[in-house]
């Protein structure tokens, strides 16, 4: 089949799924986070940590239940890698270097799922079950939860709350990602992804040698990896290996599980501020962008250069025959725009501008659709920003859904995105600035020399800042310095803009609303939607235009 | 029936709606002010005034390393190479003068715009100067209001104070602000309105406030000063148009801070490209740096940013409005309520004769002589305008029935009586007036046909029902019978334009009110002639301060304008309060805005120039992000292109050289500001439109247009540059 064929199809039936599902998911969930009913199994819980589910939090109070709550989540994951030897299905593995625990709690609380390790040579059952697997479904709700938040802000009018974080995290994980996560991880079983408990296998191979086959409970993990938009793998080399992504409908399966959740959302949020043409206008946007970036993604990899390339058919280093180039770059973009970071071929054997795609998606600030929760406060951030410029040349001080964006607002925005672009630039500018790490970075870490090399720093710190957890892969970042660094950058890319998302639904939930008139910028209209793309598009080329020039694009144009 | 429906505009209230509808623009800009602007820019370069401006304050500092590594670069000849290119020995000279340029084209934005005020506050200090003033040493009000038998003492203007009392005889200028106390005097305030006819001002009531500086021409007022020295009106009003006192608003706040993100976002950009591009071995060197980094900020917009809301300021005087605030002009585009008085603001005011409605066998001509006989006495203009129409259709007095013209004794109007007319001298009589009085006298001389009233019942209530008052005309012949002749149909007259001006209003999504004292019925039909999307009747200043509760209640921005003292609580609640200069001074110190000319049509117009205020840093805003494009794919590629070859490929615009590349964007930079000064200052141009259309509009200039502009700049720019030697 041409992959261009290929490639509508694939596109076609992802569409086809996310349409069906994008109306009763969408206002299922602003149910969820709207109605007053507990749930029995949740009342029991709000009694054990002494929680009044009907009373509400101010921004503030809501921010450091957050923080409580992550940070509990960073020791408990520290704690059980550092115990690995006394935990039972440690598979005989010892404990997690300190250094590398650490990076690890942090990754996976902060729903990054940068993984500096191996987990078959790192981690056992336990750890990946009871540390990694549970942070996979509560990071993912408290995403939810901030999103939500914002939302109420807009929808809620003069009022001093934003809503409860601790209901907001239960039913989260209770109402939307359990029972999501428990029917896919039957169907990936279905459809040939392991789950058991067994040891490691050695088996004699036909050639005669021995090969260890790996176990474990990998459908329960794999589901939430990409409902959640994780992207932790349970094996090293993620959703390529067979028993995580057998096949290419399974293929199809994680790809659809990645995007569901975040492209549901801004029906949520249309549902929530009462017009639903809001939530489309957001969706717009997220799909324009996925559908370029997946075009020039795959056109690049088809592309390719070089004899192997052309006699392949395209740009195969790296990708799995069964998903072949296509099924790749659909999984790749979407991994990358999503803030899952789950891989099923290696982005660092991609040609360099199909390599640097992965890197500009995530550059845009993985708003599109983002992570769960992150991407949609994250494009109502830039929309903020969007309406405040666009809103001021029609002549009227600004206003998104009838809340003023005030000087308030704009600076809570503001320094929204200034977060993660500080991070990656300073990160990676910082890995060659100081002699010492440059030389460890350079003599130990860097696989390629040259631009490619610079790449790969570049794109580690870029996935760690946004969230993402993908890697260039040749990069080694299990050192002191990556750990460190990639942490720092992954945890104050987390909850500095968490901050000022709180700070901001704060301040427009305290907003009376402006009645709309035909003097008021239309948001749910096609200039509106252009107006978005364009300012997502714009302050990300701007921030990274440079480095880009430095390696993807100097590699690829020279 | 006849009938005469054009109105009849009283040449008194004709240019209340002369104002601009298409277009709000400033005074002429021409290139000589730039010269005269120059000495003023190059003083605000001292760094602790460009503080304010963080954007230009970043060029400044560039501007001044360059100017050192420019001194020591033929020492150290290495410091030329960047990127693995060797830049030409002028390369470094070229960009520090272009970088003093770029900021002293900033100030010169800022200077022009304070200049254009200067002029004016020139001519209003001249009334300023101090005034001997007759101070009354211990004014009693009750016993000697005149202040004829206190003593009086000569003191300097500038040593008043709040609440001192002066005397001002004819010939003299006011020495401050106040209120008069007692007296009544013409004065001559040409010197704040620029309006040379005198005007009335009395104690008591609404016409009681006097500004200093201003002349009596005629008679003798007693003054109490309400203002502190220093602080009078014309004080503030210097302070104004000279921007001495302008506080950013909160748009130009939240842009600022918009602006500075971005700022530090490019400066992170910058900064760290230099270890990154050190891996490579593809170090540029500093000045190609801030270069890039000047390029990159905003400088377009924060050159421009307050030379922009300096003449927002600068085009409401040009209309004689004052804003006490930056923050009210900006309020005013944000407005979607407006109330409108209807005297004076919709109608012109006094009501006029439209038609003669006859009733049933009456002739036509009959009834007109008759109104035109009762009403030849009658001073109000209500009297003029019924003569007037009788002349008009043809029943003046040169006609035959000019033997109207008789001796007779004028009844004048009483509220009793509620009729006015003539009583002649052979017996016989006419009257007009409120139609139940009317009927009444007639009834008094003799039973009255069931039908006639039936018909003049029908006749009132249409007219009525129309927004008209209709007065009944009756006469009574010499032998005493008496009869009905019809109606005068009394029309309140809708100004001309305000219908269009309402549509435009609409499409801009601002809602209109007309407040009236007038009843139900008639505020309804003359609220659907003017085109106003609602009506407030029979209006007390109460109901109007709860209306305007109730709109912001519900959110909205309320406009609007008054000038008594009972409307000075409204106008302190309103977001946008105009008063009127004829007001009292309450209502002026209640208000945010003061009209020089006292026409209330003028909202609308603030209502524009607050919208294109706005507009235009957006626009410019859209216009300097968007340049960046062009200049980050003449830089980049110069920047590396020494190191990767490839990145050549990006060199959409075929410049020259590196060299030549990076000078001609940093040329660019600074041009485009000087280019732009004159629409910073006339304002972009503003069409009522809905938003969507606005938006669209703007967006296609300013937005693609600023992708655009700098390719096609840069690239002429360049072709200059590389005729210079080294480049």
């Amino acid at each position: 089949m041409p992959p261009l064929l290929l490639l509508i199809l694939q596109l076609a039936t992802l569409a086809l799924l996310l349409g069906i599902v994008y109306r009763p998911l969408g206002d299922y969930m602003a149910t969820v986070f709207t109605t007053r009913k507990d749930l029995a199994v949740e009342r029991g819980l709000y009694r054990v940590i002494g929680v009044k589910s009907d009373s509400d939090q101010s921004w503030p109070s809501y921010f450091r239940s957050v923080i409580a709550f992550s940070a509990v989540g960073i020791v408990l994951v520290y704690a059980v890698q550092r115990l690995q030897e006394y935990l039972p299905y440690a598979l005989g593995l010892p404990a997690v270097p300190e250094n590398l625990s650490f990076n690890t709690a942090i990754s996976f609380v902060t729903n990054t799922n940068w993984q500096s390790y191996s987990p078959e040579l790192t981690v056992g059952y336990t750890v990946q079950m009871l540390g990694l697997a549970v942070q996979n479904f509560v990071s993912a709700a408290v995403g939810i939860a901030v999103a939500i938040a914002l939302v109420r802000g807009f929808a809620r009018r003069s009022s001093p709350t934003i809503g409860n974080f601790w209901v907001d995290l239960f039913r989260g994980t209770i109402r939307i990602l359990l029972p999501l996560a428990a029917v896919f991880a039957v169907v990936l079983v279905v459809g040939g992804v392991i789950q058991n408990f067994s040891d490691y296998t050695d088996a004699s191979t036909i050639a005669g040698g021995t090969q260890a086959i790996p176990g474990g409970p990998a459908a329960s993990q794999e589901a939430i990896k990409l409902l959640g938009t994780n992207g932790g793998g349970f094996f090293n080399v993620n959703s390529a290996h067979p028993f995580e992504n057998p096949t290419g409908w399974t293929n199809l399966v994680e790809i659809f599980l990645m995007l569901v959740i975040p492209f549901a959302l801004p029906r949520t949020f249309g549902r929530m501020v009462g017009d639903n043409r809001q939530g489309y206008a957001i969706l717009a946007t997220m799909v324009a962008f996925f559908i370029v970036s997946v075009a020039a993604m795959t056109a690049f990899e088809l592309a390719g250069s070089g004899s192997a390339t052309s006699l392949a058919g395209g740009s195969m280093e790296g990708k799995e025959q069964r998903f072949g180039i296509v099924g790749s770059t659909i999984f790749g973009t979407t991994s990358t725009l999503t803030s899952t970071g789950a891989v099923n071929s290696m982005h660092d054997s991609y040609t360099a501008l199909g390599g640097g795609m992965a890197m500009i998606n995530m550059m845009l600030g993985e708003v599109a659709p983002g992570g769960v929760g992150a991407g949609l406060y994250g494009i109502l951030v830039i929309a903020i920003i969007a309406v405040f410029i666009a809103g001021l040349m029609v002549g009227r001080t600004p206003e998104y859904l009838g809340k003023k964006i005030g000087t308030r607002e704009i600076k809570l925005a503001s320094l929204y995105i200034l977060v993660t672009p500080t991070l990656v630039l300073v990160g990676t500018a910082l890995s060659f600035a100081i002699p010492a790490v440059r030389d460890d970075v350079e003599g130990t870490s860097i696989w390629n020399s040259g631009l490619h090399g610079f790449s790969e720093v570049l794109y580690a710190f870029t996935s760690a800042a946004n969230n993402n957890g993908s890697a260039f892969a040749g990069l080694t970042a299990n050192t002191p310095w990556f750990n460190t660094a990639l942490a720092v950058a992954m945890f104050l890319g987390r909850f500095l803009p968490i901050l000022f998302v709180l700070a901001l639904a704060g301040s427009l939930a305290a907003q009376d609303r402006v009645p709309v008139t035909a003097g008021t910028l239309p948001t749910h209209k096609p200039l509106f939607i252009g107006l978005l793309f364009g300012t997502v598009l714009i302050v990300s080329a701007l921030t990274y235009f440079p480095v880009l020039a430095l390696g993807p694009l100097a590699e690829g144009l020279n | 029936m006849s009938t005469i429906t054009e109105p009849t505009p009283t040449p008194s209230s004709a240019p209340s709606s002369h104002p601009s509808t298409t277009k709000t623009g400033g005074g002429a800009f021409s290139p000589k002010q730039l010269v005269t602007a120059l000495p003023g820019a190059l003083r605000k370069l001292d760094p602790r005034s460009m503080w304010r401006n963080p954007v230009m304050f970043i060029v400044e500092v560039g501007a001044a390393i360059t100017t050192v590594l420019a001194v020591v670069e033929p020492f150290a000849p290495a410091l030329r190479e960047s990127g693995g290119t060797e830049m030409a020995p002028s390369f470094t000279i070229g960009i520090a003068i272009w970088l003093w340029l770029t900021v002293i084209f900033a100030n010169l934005a800022e200077s022009v715009a304070e200049g254009r005020g200067k002029a004016q506050a020139q001519s209003l200090r001249a009334t300023r100067t101090t005034t001997a003033a007759q101070r009354v040493v211990a004014y009693d009000a009750v016993t000697d209001a005149s202040a004829e038998h206190a003593i009086v003492e000569e003191t300097a203007s500038a040593d008043l104070h709040l609440g001192d009392t002066v005397v001002v005889v004819a010939g003299e200028l006011i020495p401050g602000d106040g209120d008069i106390v007692w007296g009544i005097a013409s004065v001559d305030e040409s010197a704040i309105t620029g309006e040379s006819a005198p005007v009335v001002r009395e104690s008591g009531g609404d016409r009681s406030a006097v500004t200093g500086g201003t002349r009596v021409l005629s008679d003798r007022i007693v003054v109490r000063i309400t203002s502190k020295p220093g602080e009078t009106f014309v004080d503030r009003m210097i302070r104004l148009v000279e921007g001495a006192s302008r506080q950013k608003t909160p748009n130009e706040i939240a842009l600022n801070i918009l602006l500075a993100t971005l700022s530090i976002v490019f400066l992170v950009v910058v900064l760290t490209i230099g270890p990154i591009a050190g891996y490579s071995d593809a170090a540029p060197s500093v000045v190609v740096l801030i270069a890039l980094l000047v390029c990159l900020i905003p400088t377009t917009i924060g050159a421009l940013l307050s030379a922009i809301g300096i003449a927002g300021m600068d085009r409401l005087v040009q209309h004689n409005v004052l804003a006490m605030s930056g923050r009210a002009v900006e309020a005013a585009g944000d407005v979607t309520t407006l109330l409108l008085d209807k005297t004076g603001t919709i109608t012109y005011g006094n009501r006029q004769a439209s038609e003669f409605l006859p009733l049933t066998g009456v002739g036509a001509a009959e009834l007109a002589i008759a109104a035109r006989a009762s009403s030849l006495s009658d001073p109000t203009p209500e009297g003029k305008s019924v003569v007037d129409l009788a002349d008009r259709q043809g029943h003046g007095e040169d006609t035959a029935s000019g033997s109207m013209e008789r001796p007779g004794e004028v009844v004048p109007f009483t509220a009793q009586t509620r009729m006015s007319g003539v009583d002649y001298a052979d017996g016989s009589m006419v009257r007009k007036g409120a139609a139940s009085m009317a009927v009444e006298w007639v009834r008094s001389a003799g039973p009255v046909a069931s039908g006639t009233i039936a018909e003049l019942d029908q006749i009132v209530t249409r007219v009525s029902e129309d927004g008209g008052t209709p007065l009944v005309v009756a006469t009574r012949s010499a032998s005493g019978d008496a009869r009905i002749l019809g109606v005068i149909h009394l029309k309140d007259v809708v100004k001309t334009g305000l219908v269009e001006r309402f549509a435009d209003l609409r499409r801009m999504g601002i809602r209109t009110v007309m407040i009236t004292g007038d009843n139900p019925l008639t505020a309804k039909a003359i609220a659907a002639e003017a085109g106003v999307d609602d009506y407030l009747a029979e209006a007390t200043p109460e109901d109007k301060m709860a209306l305007i509760r109730r709109e912001q209640e519900g959110g909205n921005l309320v406009a609007m304008t008054g000038d008594g003292t009972n409307d000075a609580p409204a106008l302190a609640q309103a977001d946008v309060g105009v008063a009127m200069n004829t007001g009292t001074s309450a209502a002026k110190e209640a208000g945010n805005m003061v009209d020089l000319d006292s026409d209330p049509t003028k909202l609308i117009d603030i209502v524009r120039i607050g919208k294109q205020l706005l507009i235009t840093r957006g626009s410019l805003t859209t216009f300097s992000i968007a340049n960046d494009v062009a200049k980050y794919f003449a830089i980049i590629p110069a920047m590396f292109a020494g190191a990767y070859p490839g990145l050549e490929a990006l060199n959409l615009m075929q410049l020259h050289s590196p060299g030549s590349a990076i000078l001609s964007a940093v040329i660019f930079n600074a041009i485009i500001i000087v280019i732009l000064i004159p629409l910073a200052l006339r304002g972009v141009r503003y069409r009522a439109a809905s938003a969507s259309g606005i938006l669209g509009r703007n967006l296609l200039i300013y937005g693609l247009g600023g992708v655009i502009a700098p390719f096609i700049g840069i690239k002429l720019i360049d072709i200059v540059v590389s005729l210079l030697p080294g480049f």
